[in-house]
């Protein structure tokens, strides 16, 4: 599939209709979905024919661009159950095989490595002080190969710093910067529009005890 | 939900010691058929807890997998189709996911298992 079509087919999904400020929802666009996606699986083969989980699914973007890209198996893990109802429609749309699990992230227990790689846009922190890293730490115990996140360009020395240091990853690689596009979805947000920069992150977990 | 999902997941209740497997309560399967890959599968092989596998399946109305296997047998064509029935093709649309050690139920809607712990369970 060429990144066009994966963008195009990606910008077709529903979104959240009525986002829930405490959880930071925010749609991870089809722009930077497909990009994330593509380069996962074109530089690093992290998708194809793996096991894949998407933490802090949404409305399930990244896990139905996966899914796209042939991930033999996805699992897209929410804590909003109305959330989740859009992505399984999301999913039914584009005709993916996905699983869903209502969860709050940090709390699931995982037996074996079965997962491949997590993908995630997590909350970014401006509610829950440290929620993203919070996440980027379960997604590095869960994860057998590698994880892809998304953190604020203005957080990146700290990024790498508490994921090598803290989290025992063993690699940690900004793969490119990107432009968020946040539109006003919130009554907070002052400006109509805001962009963000934000890092597309590659980390490799390193060795799990068995 | 499928089995190869059911197999990744423990009961993640506060002081639970063995929460793997949950147990499986079937109200309604459904089969939906996809293509199969023999290299996923030989990988998932070496992967999956088979005990819980042939039970969980067994929960959801299968009874084609031998309770024994050795790699041997991903040789064998019969075993493959069955393995990827079983892990991926059967999926549980309503029910619930049992813990094994306290009994608590995590009920399964469309396919959704709500794993969510109330305050005294984190």
């Amino acid at each position: 599939m060429k990144l066009k079509q994966l963008e195009g087919l990606l910008g077709g999904l529903d979104q959240f209709p009525n986002p829930k400020v405490e959880l930071e929802q925010y749609p991870t666009g089809p722009h930077i979905a497909s990009r994330m996606l593509f380069t996962a699986e074109n530089s690093f083969e992290d998708i194809s024919n793996k096991v894949v989980a998407d933490f802090g699914c949404g409305c399930g973007t990244l896990g139905v661009a996966a899914a796209l890209l042939s991930a033999e198996h996805v699992l897209s893990i929410d804590i909003d159950p109305e959330s989740l109802e859009i992505a399984s429609l999301n999913a039914e749309e584009l005709e993916v095989d996905m699983d869903f699990i209502q969860s709050n992230v940090m709390d699931l227990r995982w037996r074996g490595q079965i997962v491949d790689t997590v993908i995630m846009n997590p909350p970014f922190g401006t509610r829950k002080k440290g929620a993203d890293l919070d996440f980027l730490n379960v997604a590095l115990k869960v994860a057998s190969q590698a994880v892809y996140s998304l953190h604020k360009s203005s957080t990146r020395e700290h990024v790498k710093r508490t994921a090598l240091r803290d989290f025992n990853a063993c690699n940690a690689e900004v793969l490119c910067e990107l432009r968020y596009d946040l539109p006003k979805l919130y009554k907070f947000h002052k400006k109509k529009e805001v962009d963000i920069a934000v890092d597309l992150w590659r980390f490799v977990p390193g060795k799990h005890q068995s | 939900m499928r089995l190869l999902t059911h197999n990744m997941l423990s009961s993640n209740i506060k002081g639970v010691e063995k929460g793997f497997p949950l147990r499986i309560e079937a109200e309604k399967v459904v089969e939906k058929p996809v293509e199969m890959n023999a290299d996923f599968l030989r990988k998932m092989f070496e992967k999956v807890e088979w005990k819980a596998f042939v039970e969980a399946s067994r929960s959801m109305g299968y009874a084609q997998l031998p309770e024994e296997v050795d790699s041997g047998m991903l040789e064998s064509d019969e075993f493959l189709s069955r393995f990827h029935h079983a892990l991926l093709e059967l999926h549980l649309e309503e029910g619930a996911l049992v813990c094994p050690e306290t009994g608590r139920r995590f009920p399964v809607n469309k396919g959704i298992p709500n794993m969510l712990l109330h305050e005294d369970e984190v």
